[in-house]
């Protein structure tokens, strides 16, 4: 453990302050020892031999701790679950330690008492596997089945009745009557039907069965099919057939809802992937669709509005949750700017010679792909996920919606409405449209076009940069960021239609679901060359996409 | 000016310029001994293997404070072949033709080891490979110093089997050589140890994949039929961050379902937030954290060098500290750095572990390496749950396959073949 920790070069000698900390810590604890004598008892007799306990019997030593009659057992279990319980390396006494700077800020395992803070090497972890974090959790679950917190308690049930026993039953039996919350009612209900169900009474078995009926919990699921298996010879391990059908008739029933679950869940992978390819093509639907020109830079761009986040969170490290607000608008500023420098300094002079756009973009992509590297090492940076991003939000416990894939659905709806707004409602907005449809007429009307172009490119660049926020949240924020979605912008661009953001909108997210729903029978690769035939196909139909443009515009 | 002079004044200087090029490599060529570095330093590998080019920029610094070899100063000459497979063969030839390289220090990927391959063999030069692959080879010019299947996957297979009573299995890969020829032997394994078809699920997504969604949801609902169910990944490079985070979005925890990496190290976790991860393994032949003397003093060695405090080490740089070390020992035994003078010194060769005990070159140009297991912590470190007892011998050819069980490499006489199939007695393949 030693030689990994970090020893920044330092110029007062350790050993010093070391010997003052440990100094002090022992005054402190003299001082505790005879403030509270009594208390430092059974809980300290099976706390205070954990570091030198070895693996193999930490199992017993953990038992031993959860039967401590003591409130304040299930917090020294947590914290020996969660690897922060630690001894202090001079003095033996256990501590809570958690993350504070570089070191480490110390409370008192026992006592809680703050104990200030200690320098990594000073405290040593209490190690635990994940066979023990097993027996840690099963032990947490049992102490707080009555738990002030119901998601605790929800949380608790739910661990107990992994591996029920019957002490743990009867807990649960007498638990249930006290029981306020419907959640964790609903859990105890079904922890004790399953116990019946392996139980020997045929009409309890029925009742339970019938109790169980169109629940989504997966162990039930799993133990009514196991009642369907036969043995290696043919026979039915479950004997009384009378069971067997009770159990079959629910099964199905469970195992229809799972489908409808299961829809639902490949919906939302659809439309998340969907919402992912609309943020990074939309920003195309402008400089393309629009202006026609074709940006293959624009993946760099969102790799920029990547690095943005990335700059962002490292300037606020202490507000990661807040980083995300600042770094929208940071990074649509900045890929403008670039987007706008862009435009006036090499696509304006290729106006109306698309091959040598495309060729001069290509060069910059890879010139902003080395400046990245040289500037940022080729390595990936990590970009860190705010907690509010972090996890699932749960519909039911076959069906649960991830939190950052949620977020991003709604974010790129946003961005949608409001670049639609942009382009209808402003005065930028009807120039914009009105350079496309008609580039010599909206001149002859007194529109500077140049700076109209500069400023649809720069929009687009921003919502190119501003996608490559969401990105980061998704993938390697890294130099080749850019390359990994730019093939797949220009799909939707061109399937929804040019020049016609309803079909950027309507093109991503078809593709994401119908991605999605080929991805189990074909897997990841061939479901991409899939998707890819389906729209050379589709383009040789209606080579305009999905929603062609209309009038005297799609002439120009 | 008159374009016809301009051009003189061009063809004069790029002359003078070449021959002055000329000029200083032949002068410099009579003092050194050149050592090729075939990292890539740019695209999605960049991320792995530039560790490995400072790691041997290290060694060969070393090893020149220490009087350098033969009594000629080594000289590195560091070419990046850019993640790009097929550039791999063009950077390994102008190496061996131009450079005139005593040495190849180089490759990660399979695909990028297959394509150096043809090259070395024609050129007869040296190349040290040095990280975990699937096996099935066996070439003169190579020297494995990375894990075959049966230093690494067999071992971390017969760990979750035994001790954490595995009954499911996901074998998730990125769709390239090496996960494919390992998954192959996992599934011949798995299958002789009474696993059934339907208890294996197997995966393959592209390199640098991303949206990991559905196949995260596929791997949890195959694990939720009751019975002990783990993930064992193959994934390679970044694609590995977005399937973690999935992982720990999806709320897959390691006590519910494990997952068992032969690609993820140090250096890959030291760009993503540990936390989630806590508990989910690694297999491999080296750990930072193991505490022995040897690998204390590598460390501190690599601290100093990269004058970064915070740069871990990983299995592959010790794979290139045990190369380079046999290859300087093999060379100062034989006097010389020719190719077969050295691969003839090289078999038999010892050099201690970092991780304890003694590698030994064996006959199959493999080494003896021990296998440990360990749990991701929340500081990107691993802890070691469980460790062979001894030492393990390479082996090239699976054991578990049943077209490559027959066949045996041995690059000594009388049978000098990579390619050996014991039962015909013929040797297929390289053979000089």
């Amino acid at each position: 453990m030693m030689k990994l920790i970090d020893t920044p070069p330092k110029t007062v000698c350790w050993e010093t302050l070391l010997f003052l900390l440990a100094s002090c810590l022992c005054a402190i604890a003299l001082m505790l020892a005879g403030l509270a004598p009594a208390r430092a008892d059974a809980l300290a007799d099976a706390v205070n031999p954990l570091p030198s306990i070895p693996m193999l019997g930490m199992e017993q030593a953990i038992t031993r701790l959860a039967n401590v009659q003591d409130p304040r057992v299930p917090g020294v279990l947590k914290a020996l679950r969660d690897g922060r319980l630690f001894t202090i390396k001079t003095s033996g006494r256990m501590v809570f330690a958690d993350p504070k700077d570089d070191g480490f800020k110390l409370a008192d395992a026992l006592s809680g008492e703050a104990l200030g803070e200690a320098e990594r090497f000073d405290i040593k972890k209490v190690a635990v596997n994940n066979a023990l974090r097993n027996v840690l959790n099963a032990a947490i679950a049992r102490l707080e089945l009555d738990a002030p917190d119901a998601r605790q308690r929800l949380k608790a049930v739910e661990s107990v009745s992994q591996n029920p026993n019957p002490e743990t039953l009867s807990l649960l039996a007498k638990q249930l009557p006290l029981e306020k919350d419907g959640a964790v009612r609903e859990a105890i209900q079904v922890a004790l039907a399953l116990a019946d169900l392996a139980g020997p009474d045929k009409a309890l078995r029925s009742k339970a069965i019938h109790a169980l009926e169109g629940n989504l919990n997966q162990d039930v699921r799993n133990r009514l099919a196991a009642l369907q298996e036969k043995t290696d010879a043919g026979d039915y391990i479950e004997a009384d057939s009378g069971i067997r059908n009770l159990a079959a008739v629910a099964l199905k029933k469970i195992e229809f809802k799972l489908e409808l679950n299961h829809l639902g869940e490949t919906l939302f992978f659809g439309l998340s992937l969907g919402a992912v390819l609309v943020l990074a093509a939309i920003g195309l639907a402008i400089t393309f669709g629009v202006m026609g020109v074709i940006n293959m830079a624009h993946g760099e761009l969102m790799m920029l509005g990547a690095y943005t986040t990335y700059v962002v969170q490292m300037l606020m490290p202490n507000s990661i949750d807040l980083s995300l607000f600042v770094a929208i608008p940071a990074a649509f500023m900045i890929t403008a700017l670039v987007g706008i420098g862009i435009e006036r300094g090499i696509i304006r002079f290729l106006y109306g010679r698309p091959l040598e756009t495309l060729l001069a973009t290509f060069g910059l992509s890879l010139v902003l792909q080395q400046l990245v590297r040289s500037v940022f090492s080729p390595l990936n940076r990590s970009v860190s996920t705010p907690s509010w991003m972090s996890g699932s939000l749960e519909i039911n416990s076959a069906l649960s919606l991830t939190l950052n894939r949620f977020y991003i659905i709604l974010f790129s709806l946003l961005v949608f409405l409001a670049l639609l707004a942009i382009l209808k409602k402003t005065r930028l907005g009807l120039e914009v449209r009105a350079v496309a449809q008609n580039r010599a007429m909206a001149k002859a009307m007194g529109i500077r076009t140049d700076w109209v172009d500069a400023m649809t490119f720069g929009l687009g660049s921003g919502i190119a940069g501003v996608a490559g926020v969401a990105l980061s949240q998704l993938t390697n924020v890294g130099p080749n960021l850019g390359q990994a979605y730019i093939v797949d912008s220009f799909m939707v661009v061109v399937f929804g239609g040019v020049g016609n953001l309803w079909g950027t909108l309507v093109g991503g997210l078809t593709l994401g679901v119908a991605d999605k729903i080929l991805e189990p029978y074909a897997g990841t690769v061939l479901a991409k060359i899939l998707m890819l035939v389906f729209i050379i196909l589709f383009i040789q139909k209606r080579p305009r996409g999905l929603f062609p443009q209309k009038g005297r515009a799609t002439e120009a | 000016m008159n374009p016809l002079r301009t051009l003189h004044h061009f063809i004069l200087m790029a002359a003078l310029l070449s021959l002055s090029l000329l000029f200083a490599a032949t002068s410099r060529a009579e003092d050194t001994i050149k050592v090729g570095i075939l990292h890539s330093l740019s695209g999605t590998m960049a991320i792995s293997e530039t560790t490995l080019k400072d790691t041997m920029l290290m060694l060969i610094d070393e090893q020149n404070k220490k009087g350098g070899l033969l009594g000629k100063k080594l000289e590195a000459v560091v070419v990046d072949p850019a993640s790009n497979w097929p550039l791999f063969a063009e950077k390994a030839r102008e190496l061996l033709q131009k450079q005139k390289v005593a040495a190849i220090f180089g490759c990660w990927t399979s695909v990028s080891r297959k394509s150096v391959l043809p090259v070395v063999e024609e050129l007869n030069g040296l190349l040290f490979y040095p990280v975990q692959y699937e096996g099935e080879e066996s070439s003169k010019n190579v020297f494995y110093t990375g894990a075959a299947p049966n230093q690494q996957a067999i071992p971390a297979v017969d760990y979750l089997m035994n001790d954490l009573g595995v009954k499911r299995w996901v074998l998730a890969g990125t769709d390239y050589v090496y996960p494919r020829t390992t998954n192959k032997i996992l599934e011949a394994y798995l299958k002789s140890k009474g696993v059934k078809e339907k208890d294996i699920l197997i995966n393959y997504t592209p390199f640098g994949h991303s949206d990991w969604q559905s196949i995260v949801a596929e791997i949890k609902k195959f694990g939720t039929t009751g019975k002990k169910t783990a993930v064992v990944s193959t994934i390679n490079g970044d694609a590995n961050v977005p399937f973690y985070k999935e992982l720990g979005n999806q709320g897959i925890t390691a006590d519910k379902l494990p997952v068992v990496a032969f690609s993820v190290g140090e250096e890959e976790l030291s760009g993503i937030d540990t936390k989630p991860l806590v508990g989910h393994l690694a297999a491999w032949n080296y750990f930072m954290s193991v505490d022995t003397k040897e690998n204390a003093e590598f460390i501190k060695k690599w601290h100093t060098f990269i004058k970064n405090p915070k740069r871990v080490t990983n299995d592959p740089m010790e794979a290139h500290y045990i190369g380079f070390n046999m290859w300087v020992k093999a060379v100062e035994k034989a006097g010389t750095t020719d190719t077969d003078a050295v691969a003839k010194a090289l078999i038999g060769t010892e050099y201690p572990n970092l991780t304890g005990g003694v590698a030994k070159m064996n006959k199959a140009h493999h080494l003896s390496k021990p296998v440990l297991i360990g749990e991701i912590q929340d500081d990107g470190q691993f802890q070691t749950v469980w460790q062979t007892k001894g030492l393990v011998d390479g082996d090239a050819w699976s054991d578990y396959l049943p077209e490559s069980k027959p066949i045996i490499a041995d690059w000594t006489p009388p049978i000098n073949c990579g390619n050996y199939n014991t039962k015909t007695k013929k040797c297929s393949g390289q053979k000089f």
